[in-house]
């Protein structure tokens, strides 16, 4: 399917008052945040996306893409579903070996060459963890941070899809800024459900929720831009002295003088 | 009368999934009747009869395999339903061994299964799933999407011809296609057949005789290098 747009009409909040935000549309290459407590109904908001609510989810909110509703029959079969949605699991329960896992995944999304797809999607999720993920070892046995290093590739990789929400990107202690940059490569639309102010202004909108309900919609003007390039060498200095303790080094404020020179980052 | 029967292993979301659809038939001016048979403990007919005040009642096969006893008193439970002015009978069935199939020709036959349940489920549970009409994969949000895909496509591999519904029947998402596939389904036919062949067992284990070993047993046995064999009148 040619996706072009993806359109959210407002719905009720946690209270029945209708959405301050009415409606907002997304254009392919489109990135967006979710922001919001905890409680606030992040998730909630992209589930209904997922589904193409129409107006049948709890939030009563009408999901259209192209300018369309979507009927059933398009929503159950995963080869046509253009969403995939990256959930906040940290752990698998299949009971797979991942290298087969992958394969079944590849064919029912009718790739014509699975090899070269789980190869693809081992590479890409490898970039994003700490320790390798080994095609032989079982679904269930990988770390948190692997589990959604493979999400994210398999879903972008196998799964092609040219909508991608994200819950979370921050967790499990993934290379969460690799992933973004990986990620842009792609000309997809993506959605972040995001606690990270980072990720948020790298977006090109965020929506912030409040009660359940899409409270504001707010454009990323220039000056946040700038903002978020600053953030930027702070995440790259907290990565770097990440890797430092993980490789087992002492720590001294030399470090720090030189990390905050290197980086660029002025008082 | 339709009849819509409902099996899957213990705790995969079957009541959750009937209470949601009940709710969906009643809207619509349906009248659904509803019977539940289970081996030791029910509460469900109790729960549906508070919640939507419909003809509901329960069944302890105790000594009696479920799936026998859903055999031997189906007739008398569409007569009952009939009576209480019922045009829907669903039964819930406790499905134990998973080797017997409670369909019945001209019934719709639903199995509900927990996408938590691991990928092998489907080739396990054989004909509850190979006989059903309609798989119903429950408890889709504690899975990811990706895994979602895979288990379906374990599902359709074991059953080809069945209709597969995904749902988060808590929040009563994917419940209007089961409600459309019932509304759809044909009359029930009297006299009422089982749908599949259930294993034979006219079982001296069943009946109390405890003995390890086919030598202490009669009946249709096998041992570990013999198939089938039968011993006794």
């Amino acid at each position: 399917m040619d996706i072009q747009s993806i359109c959210v009409m407002g719905g009720y909040g946690k209270t029945g008052e209708p959405e301050k935000v009415e409606r907002f549309e997304l254009n392919m290459g489109d990135i967006i945040s979710i922001v919001g407590p905890t409680g606030c109904g992040k998730t909630t908001l992209i589930n209904d996306i997922e589904l193409f609510a129409n107006r049948n989810t709890p939030s009563n909110r009408l999901v259209m893409i192209n300018g369309e509703t979507i009927n059933e029959d398009f929503t159950f079969d995963p080869r046509k579903h253009p969403i995939a949605l990256i959930s906040q699991h940290t752990n698998f329960l299949s009971d797979l070996p991942v290298g087969e896992f992958l394969k079944i995944h590849a064919k029912v999304r009718g790739g014509d060459n699975p090899e070269k797809m789980i190869a693809e999607t081992l590479e890409f999720a490898n970039q994003l963890t700490g320790e390798a993920i080994i095609v032989h070892t079982g679904m269930t046995e990988l770390s948190g941070g692997q589990t959604r290093s493979l999400l994210i590739a398999d879903a972008v990789i196998i799964g092609n899809s040219p909508i991608i929400l994200l819950d979370e990107i921050e967790n499990a202690g993934i290379h969460r800024t690799k992933a973004l940059e990986l990620l842009k490569q792609f000309r997809k639309i993506f959605v972040f459900v995001t606690h990270d102010p980072h990720i948020a202004l790298l977006s090109d909108y965020r929506i912030i929720m409040k009660n359940g309900s899409m409270e504001k919609l707010i454009c990323t003007n220039p000056a946040e831009r700038r903002v978020a390039g600053e953030l930027g060498k702070i995440d790259n200095l907290m990565l770097n002295f990440r890797s430092f303790i993980r490789s087992g080094q002492e720590i001294s404020e030399q470090m720090m003088v030189e990390q905050m020179e290197t980086l660029k980052i002025t008082n | 009368m339709k009849l819509i029967i409902f099996a899957g292993p213990p705790t995969c979301g079957k009541t959750t999934v009937i209470r949601q659809v009940i709710r969906r038939m009643l809207k619509k001016g349906h009248k659904p009747a509803y019977l539940k048979i289970d081996v030791l403990y029910a509460d469900e007919d109790r729960i549906i009869s508070e919640e939507f005040n419909i003809p509901s009642r329960k069944l302890y096969s105790g000594e009696l395999c479920p799936d026998h006893c859903n055999v031997v008193v189906m007739d008398e439970a569409v007569e009952w339903a009939e009576k209480s002015g019922s045009d829907f009978l669903f039964v819930e069935t406790a499905g134990l061994c998973l080797r017997c199939s409670p369909y019945i020709e001209n019934s719709l036959g639903v199995v509900v299964l927990e996408a938590t349940s691991g990928m092998n489920l489907p080739y396990k549970i054989g004909p509850m799933l190979t006989l059903a009409d309609i798989a119903v994969i429950t408890k889709i949000d504690l899975i990811s999407q990706a895994e979602r895909e895979v288990f379906r496509y374990r599902v359709i591999e074991a059953a080809k011809e069945i209709t597969v519904v995904e749902s988060n029947a808590l929040y009563g998402i994917g419940i209007d296609p089961i409600v459309r596939h019932i509304e759809r389904s044909g009359e029930i036919k009297q006299p009422m057949f089982l749908r599949g062949n259930p294993p034979v067992g006219t079982c001296t284990i069943c009946v109390g005789k405890k003995e390890i070993g086919a030598k202490n047993h009669f009946g249709v046995l096998r041992t570990m290098e013999h198939d089938l064999f039968y011993i006794g009148e």
